[in-house]
């Protein structure tokens, strides 16, 4: 190591290579000193007043780290600056502490504070250091430290806090692995960042923590498409990457159908290059415009989301960035119509200009997307002319592009150039060359011949290498077609004389042994020579020579049986047992003794038989099963933390998962019709109205806002507001509204958290579930309504007389498919569970936690250890309190969304569980629905299809409603039996047109039905079912909710129960029998002083019960 | 994604290294030199490895490896991107990228390589972002630094990284605003033996040192943009304006930079500004060879070729050469059988002509294959592909600045077979 000599008097000696590490002190003039003397006068310095000397003294210490010298010693020292006023100092003692953290852990802890201080600090950069030197120090016991500065980065106003917030999270992952569920929190909520700073971050912490929930990125699929363009570089090749693999699992082949796409645009394929930029948004409103008239047709059509993603990456191809070229052309690769994969040819030949090592990658991946598409670089074929002044392995790889790229029409160009490449000067590369030449002989019959001379030719090359080469390629095309060939086999055996490469005469041996019928006379003068001098052979010659004999033996034996036996004999004292083995095995064989067994009348056969020829193959076949640029790919195998890419879906999932509403595409239409229908019907179950919805969403929440409220609209609230009255004074009918905005918000705030839904008890069952409830947007609204006993029946009844076989028909089918479809994003990890829709809206403020799962509720949940529950539950409840949650306490059935206007096409369903008994099945809870269709169209044929289940759950379906003209409102009732539990039931709702992914979830209070119990009979009831049956919980009742008949509303409204008569005005008690099993549900509300209160519930079915303790004490505290 | 990184010298030392999560130990570089050893020449060094338990991506820049450490699945051409973005950063700030510089300058190349990756993946590469952060030394700056105490560390926040402009930093201040554009295309091509044009095609790329002050909005239209074929764009051009109405436009970073890359293609397009008559031959009998090159100019647009030079990579069996030269001064290199010919301006009168004999060594039969001919020259003043800048505008600024464009033509990969 000659260091320039400024560098060593500043580091005061040299620094040899051998040196021992803890020898060379670097303060002290190159003097050794005494162990414990080391790095004195460096800790003078750092102990001085003066910034100077501090600054040279950290100097000295970065540069010995930099050298990987140790300074660990020093730390104590070194940390007491950590709080220095001088910026430089206090940059390199963040070097150096993050350097040596992990290995003093207890000094380390010393300087935490300084940084959370710096969290705190007005100045956002500070901020954002203070958080990346917190992270970036590897100490276990701040991981608590850094979760929370985490948290409180992830929603800072700042997005370049937000953006080091993301950058923490795989550090912090990396140092504690547990923390994963809380990470995918703050994750989430970062991936609903707007602004392009914090969307590459995210992502690669994504693609770090939780590259396998894909459906994290639904609703920010589009969001990222759009900002692609603008985000980082090193961002953009991070996201495109992971937008690849997502789209491998949410849209269709492309290419499923080559047959008819190419039919279709055949005519386009020839120009894509060019004129393709321009066409191509005419053409996609085109496709857009003919979307339903094309389903017909044609049986794909691409999804505009799909499309969107292609058409946004596209321009990155003119990245100064080679791999933010390189990702976009793996895209398209993968994702792209056969049509239009073109255009990326130009970009990578374009990359070919680069650095050799970039050169190297693009080549790699190049050669690849060659064998499948060859066209795509057939006309940049001059551009993988190789120069003498190219790296080997680049020359090989060019080699392979231009192997590939051979056809009938280029192949005579291509040899010409491998003529030339044939004199150069590097032999690998020529030896390569030799290859390629045979690799297009097999290939291309046409020029077979041609290509045989030129390699006969080459056998008189000077150059050994060249010649053996020639031989092991010339040997494997004889094979194909021998009997024309025996000149050729004459010349090759003349060579055994001159050729000293074994590989090669190893060749040379077997192609005459094989074909020793063609050269009759002179295979034995070979074997003669050979025999000569087998004992100086190496030892694949040698094995050759021994089939030769035995083949010769066999065609020719009255000339060649002696030698033959002396080669064996030769053979049997071999020092290689291979050799032995063999020449013992041959001659059993093919010498008839007496002992021989039936084996030898075969030898013929067996040694003589014909033989296939070698496939010539490239040894970039099938690498394209890995996603091209990636590590993996370059090293064709699996590297560490490489995700596979996944195969394509044979049914597209809901497209409907990445809707997002805009806030000002409401459209006017809609209120009106709206309204004038509502004017007409009065039983009607009215829209909500959002249009209050849009104030004051907070930063964090911004897009969740966003994608909630919007067209939403369906109906003003004042509007709605006057309704419900009128509603109200009609009769009991079922459907009301009241504090519109309060369950707007409420509804927003849900829709944040659809994506954290309830526990499922298988695995599989449970991704496909929560695809489905994902895909649906609904809103729950929960209306009470005890009284509403009204004339349902009828309609009920007549609606359900349906049969049950249709249902069951596709079933199994479909399920099969959707096994396919759904099993693809890797297990997700199991969602936390809330619930209870009442539980969500108290805390629907938090975006990183959820309510705690009460262990009944979650058997699953084992992974969440039993500390974090707590911490979860601690969190909750204090942030609980920042988030004045509002309930209505309303009085009428609850309106759910089944399929919303805007997914739906026009076509919008609501459905509330009338609380009827199900007439055709008692053990069913009726589900009324109400369809209204917003289009301009009629909608036919509205029925169910596909319905998927929980074991043991079962559907009625409602008659098929045949015609639904636009602007009209149905109703129909279905029944379900959801066997006591909350899971969902799913199926797909079908028009004449399209499909819908729908699914219904009940509350726990409707799986209930009331009975009529006396008092006594309740107490019986209720001694009978105490222990683990028995769940009380103390409350305080709201202010609102202090009287008797507002407490007995809020519990018939948050479950189907009937009150119980009782003496004490001091309780209220209420029953009911589930509706599947009927088990007996019992409720007490024991009000006290003060607004306390206590609250019982007795069930046989303990998840049931804890869940309704749960719903009924958010009924009672809000 | 980027582990570690260790700084690799011709001679296998590794003279300065970076960890951004847990140390991984030298010995990990062993494979490395394994493989280096294996290859021969440092060109030829895979650039991507395999070990038991890491992956090693690495690149050869001035003489020196830049080797970094990879523990799980990332695009190789990621890492390798960046390592030369890491280069170009030394480059930027040193002149030159070499271990004499890196090793004056650790202490600020070991603080560049901190904030350039946070945790492996790349926080801060634009360099106007990181020269706000950490100011390039300058020969000023490091006398009074050593009078004063002073340090080269910004005091400043950078706010580069948070604007939406992260490649320009706020409040420049230039007494003399100019603009000045550089358009250099590179003719890369492979002349046969006959002279015919087996492949030829140019590359371009517009380098721009802009000093303006404020946030100057500037937009450069061509006067041919259909002759481009293929585009790259700094990050500051707009792609949509570029894409309707074929103009560049972006608020320029700050000092030097690329603003684009093209290139031309469709080769009758491609006028290749010399011919070269040339023979090298080697005798069957005796150890000699006879070489004689001519060049003379063919397209040249009527202006004058210069520095012109040929560099021949001579079979390995070619002991010396024995020549004579009408024009320049050839050199022969024992050690790497280079024979370089350095002609100078290229007279059309007069045409330069190199002549002579060569030694093979004795008793090893005539080389076979020729050696292929190099040819660098430069022609100022034209873009050979005729490529014209019209105008350039400048929005968002009062001021007039002064605004320059110069044309450039260089042979880039220019080969001549034999």
């Amino acid at each position: 190591m000659s260091a320039s000599s400024a560098f060593n008097d500043e580091k005061g000696g040299s620094s040899s290579v051998g040196e021992p590490e803890y020898g060379h002190d670097p303060a002290s003039g190159g003097i050794f000193s005494s162990d414990y003397k080391r790095h004195d006068d460096l800790k003078e310095m750092l102990d001085s007043n003066k910034d100077s000397l501090k600054l040279e003294a950290m100097k000295r210490i970065v540069a010995m780290i930099a050298r990987g010298k140790n300074a660990s010693d020093l730390f104590p020292a070194v940390v007491k600056n950590v709080a220095c006023k001088n910026i430089e100092v206090k940059k390199l003692v963040y070097v150096y502490l993050v350097r040596y953290a992990e290995e003093q852990q207890d000094l380390a802890l010393l300087s935490i504070s300084t940084f959370q201080r710096g969290l705190k600090d007005p100045n956002q950069l500070i901020r954002a250091s203070a958080l990346r030197v917190l992270s970036s120090i590897r100490v276990t016991i701040i991981v608590p430290i850094m979760m929370l500065a985490i948290k409180e980065a992830a929603s800072d106003m700042s997005p370049y806090v937000r953006k080091t917030a993301a950058h923490a999270i795989p550090k912090l992952y990396s140092l504690d692995p547990e923390q994963k569920d809380q990470l995918i929190e703050v994750i989430e909520k970062l991936l609903a960042d707007k602004t392009t700073l914090v969307a590459g971050s995210v992502v690669m912490a994504f693609e770090e923590v939780c590259p396998e929930r894909i459906d994290l990125i639904h609703k920010n699929y589009r969001k990222l498409c759009n900002l692609l363009i603008d985000v980082e570089e090193w961002g953009q090749v991070v996201i495109i990457n992971m937008l690849t693999r997502y789209a491998r699992t949410q849209f269709l082949n492309p290419n499923m159908n080559e047959s008819l796409l190419e039919e279709g645009s055949g005519g386009d394929r020839t120009f894509y290059g060019s004129d393709e930029d321009e066409d191509e948004d005419e053409e996609e409103k085109e496709k857009k415009a003919e979307t339903p008239a094309m389903a017909k047709r044609k049986p794909y059509v691409m999804d505009p989301d799909h499309r969107l993603l292609l058409r946004n990456t596209k321009p990155l191809l003119q990245s100064r960035n080679a791999a933010v070229v390189m990702a976009v052309a793996q895209l398209y690769f993968h994702l792209a119509p056969k049509a239009e994969v073109g255009v990326i040819a130009k970009a990578l030949v374009r990359l070919l200009r680069s650095h050799s090592e970039v050169q190297y990658v693009v080549l790699q991946n190049v050669a690849t997307m060659t064998i499948k598409r060859r066209g795509m670089f057939e006309p940049y074929l001059k551009s993988f002319y190789i120069r003498s002044t190219d790296p080997t392995q680049i020359k090989v790889l060019k080699l392979e592009v231009l192997t590939n790229l051979a056809n009938e029409t280029n192949i005579s160009t291509i040899l010409r150039e491998f003529q030339t490449y044939i004199k150069s000067m590097d032999k690998d590369f020529v030896a390569a060359t030799i290859q390629a030449i045979g690799r297009c002989a097999t290939n291309i019959g046409e020029v077979r011949d041609t290509c045989l001379n030129g390699l006969v030719q080459l056998l008189s090359n000077r150059d050994e290498l060249v010649v053996a080469e020639s031989v092991v390629v010339i040997k494997k095309l004889l094979q194909m077609q021998p009997e024309k060939h025996s000149d050729i086999i004459k010349h090759m055996a003349k060579l055994t004389d001159n050729i000293q490469v074994p590989m090669a005469r190893a060749s040379i041996l077997w192609l005459i042994g094989e074909y020793c019928e063609h050269v009759p006379k002179i295979a034995p003068d070979v074997l003669r020579k050979m025999a000569k001098s087998f004992t100086n052979e190496e030892d694949i010659v040698k094995l050759q020579i021994i089939n030769l004999a035995a083949k010769l033996y066999l065609t020719n034996s009255k000339q060649t049986k002696l030698l033959t036996q002396y080669v064996l004999n030769l053979a049997k004292y071999d020092q290689n047992y291979d050799i032995r083995d063999r020449a013992r095995f041959i001659r059993q064989l093919i010498v008839p003794t007496e002992k021989s067994g039936a084996l030898s009348k075969y030898a013929k056969k067996l040694f003589l038989a014909l033989k296939p020829a070698p496939v010539l193959e490239s040894p970039f076949k099938d690498r394209d099963h890995f996603q091209l640029g990636s590590l993996s790919h370059l090293l064709n195998a699996k590297a560490g933390g490489y995700q596979e890419l996944p195969d394509w879906p044979e049914a597209a999932p809901d497209p409907s998962v990445r809707n997002v509403e805009v806030k000002d595409s409401v459209p006017e239409w809609t209120k009106c019709s709206s309204r004038e229908k509502r004017k007409e019907k009065k039983v009607e179950k009215p829209f909500y109205s959002d249009s209050e919805g849009e104030s004051g969403p907070t930063e964090s929440a911004d897009s969740e806002s966003d994608s909630a409220s919007g067209s939403e609209s369906g109906s003003g609230s004042e509007e709605s507001a006057s309704r419900s009255e009128s509603e109200e004074s009609e009769d009991g009918s079922e459907s009301e509204e009241e504090e519109e905005e309060e369950e707007e918000e409420k509804e927003k705030k849900k829709k944040k958290k659809e994506l954290k839904k309830p526990v499922q008890e298988s695995e599989s069952e449970q991704s496909s579930e929560e695809e489905e409830r994902k895909h649906q947007r609904k809103t729950k609204q929960r209306k009470s309504d005890s009284e509403s006993e009204s004339d349902e029946d009828e309609e009920s009844e007549s609606e359900s007389s349906q049969s049950e076989s249709e249902e069951s028909e596709s079933e199994a089918e479909v399920k099969k498919k959707k096994k396919a479809a759904e099993s693809k994003p890797p297990s997700k990890p199991v969602k936390k569970e809330s619930k209870k829709e009442k539980k969500e809206m108290s805390l629907l403020d938090l975006d990183d936690f959820e309510p705690a799962p009460s262990p009944q509720v979650t058997p699953v949940n084992t992974f969440l250890s039993n500390s974090l529950v707590t911490d979860l539950e601690g969190l909750s409840l204090s942030d609980t309190v920042l988030s004045p949650a509002t309930i209505a306490p309303s009085s009428a059935l609850k309106n759910y969304e089944l399929l919303h206007r805007i997914t739906g096409e026009g076509l919008s369903v609501e459905y509330c569980f009338s609380r009827q008994p199900f007439s055709p099945d008692a053990n069913m809870v009726a589900v009324q629905m109400q369809f209204t269709n917003n289009a301009t169209a009629d909608t036919k044929n509205l029925h169910i299809e596909d319905v998927k289940l929980q074991s043991g759950m079962r559907v009625k379906e409602f008659s098929e409603i045949e015609l639904l003209p636009a602007g009209e409102t149905a109703t129909a009732v279905m029944g379900i039996d959801f066997c006591d539990s909350t899971q969902a039931a799913n199926f797909q709702l079908c028009t004449h047109t399209r499909k819908f992914f729908v699914s219904i979830q009940p509350p726990v209070g409707e799986l209930m039905r009331p009975v009529f119990l006396t008092e006594n009979e309740f107490k019986k009831e209720q001694g009978q079912l105490m222990g683990m049956n028995e769940i009380t919980e103390k409350l305080t009742l709201d202010m609102k909710c202090r009287n008797e008949h507002t407490i007995v509303q809020r519990v018939t409204t948050a479950a189907n129960l009937s009150r119980v008569p009782c003496g004490s005005d001091k309780e209220c008690r209420f029953a009911g029998r589930t509706v599947s099993s009927s088990s007996l549900v019992l409720v007490t509300v024991a009000t006290k002083e003060e607004g306390a209160a206590q609250l019982t519930v007795n069930c046989e079915k303990m998840v049931i019960g804890t869940m309704l303790v749960k719903d009924i004490l958010l009924a009672l505290t809000q | 994604m980027i582990h570690s990184l260790f700084l690799i010298n011709h001679t296998g030392d590794i003279f300065l290294e970076k960890h951004w999560k847990s140390v991984i130990g030298r010995s990990v570089c062993d494979y490395f030199f394994e493989a280096r050893e294996k290859a021969v020449e440092p060109e030829n060094v895979p650039p991507v490895l395999q070990t038991p338990h890491h992956y090693l991506i690495s690149i050869y820049r001035g003489k020196l490896f830049f080797l970094s450490v990879i523990q799980t699945e990332v695009p190789p051409l990621f890492v390798i991107e960046f390592l030369h973005r890491v280069a170009d950063t030394i480059q930027d700030y040193f002149g030159e990228c070499s271990e004499g510089v890196i090793k004056d300058n650790v202490v600020t190349v070991y603080e560049l390589l901190e904030e350039m990756l946070d945790n492996g993946f790349p926080l801060a590469t634009e360099s106007n972002v990181l020269k706000e952060m950490i100011r390039p030394p300058t020969i000023l700056r490091s006398v009074v630094n050593t009078l004063t105490g002073a340090s080269n560390v910004g005091d400043t926040l950078p706010t580069g990284q948070l604007s939406n402009v992260p490649w320009r930093r706020v409040g420049v201040k230039y007494t003399n605003n100019e603009a000045y554009f550089d358009v250099i295309e590179e003719i890369d091509a492979i002349l046969d033996k006959s002279g015919t044009t087996v492949f030829a095609e140019i590359q371009g790329v517009i380098e721009a040192c802009v000093r303006l002050t404020g946030m100057p909005d500037l937009t450069l239209s061509f006067m041919n943009p259909r002759l481009l074929d293929d585009v790259s764009f700094h990050p500051c051009v707009r792609f949509k304006r570029w894409e309707s109405e074929r103009v560049l436009s972006f608020i320029p970073p700050d000092g030097n930079f690329t603003l684009m890359n093209y290139h031309v293609s469709s080769q009758n397009l491609v006028a290749i500004p010399v011919y070269v008559k040339q023979s090298i031959s080697f005798f069957e009998t005796g150890p000699c060879g006879r070489l004689d090159i001519t060049i003379g100019p063919k397209q040249t647009m009527g202006k004058t070729v210069e520095g012109l030079m040929v560099t021949i990579h001579m079979p390995k069996a070619v002991l010396s050469a024995n020549l004579t030269a009408t024009q320049g001064t050839y050199t022969y290199d024992l050690a790497t059988k280079v024979l370089v010919w350095d002609i100078g301006k290229l007279n059309p009168q007069k045409l330069p002509n190199l002549k002579g004999s060569l030694t093979t060594q004795a008793g090893t039969p005539k080389p076979e294959d020729n050696p292929s001919l190099n040819i660098d020259l430069k022609i100022q003043q034209l873009a050979i592909s005729g490529l014209k800048v019209s105008r350039l505008d400048m929005y968002g600024e009062k001021y007039k600045p002064f605004k320059g464009v110069k044309y450039l033509t260089k042979a880039g990969k220019f080969q001549v077979r034999t």
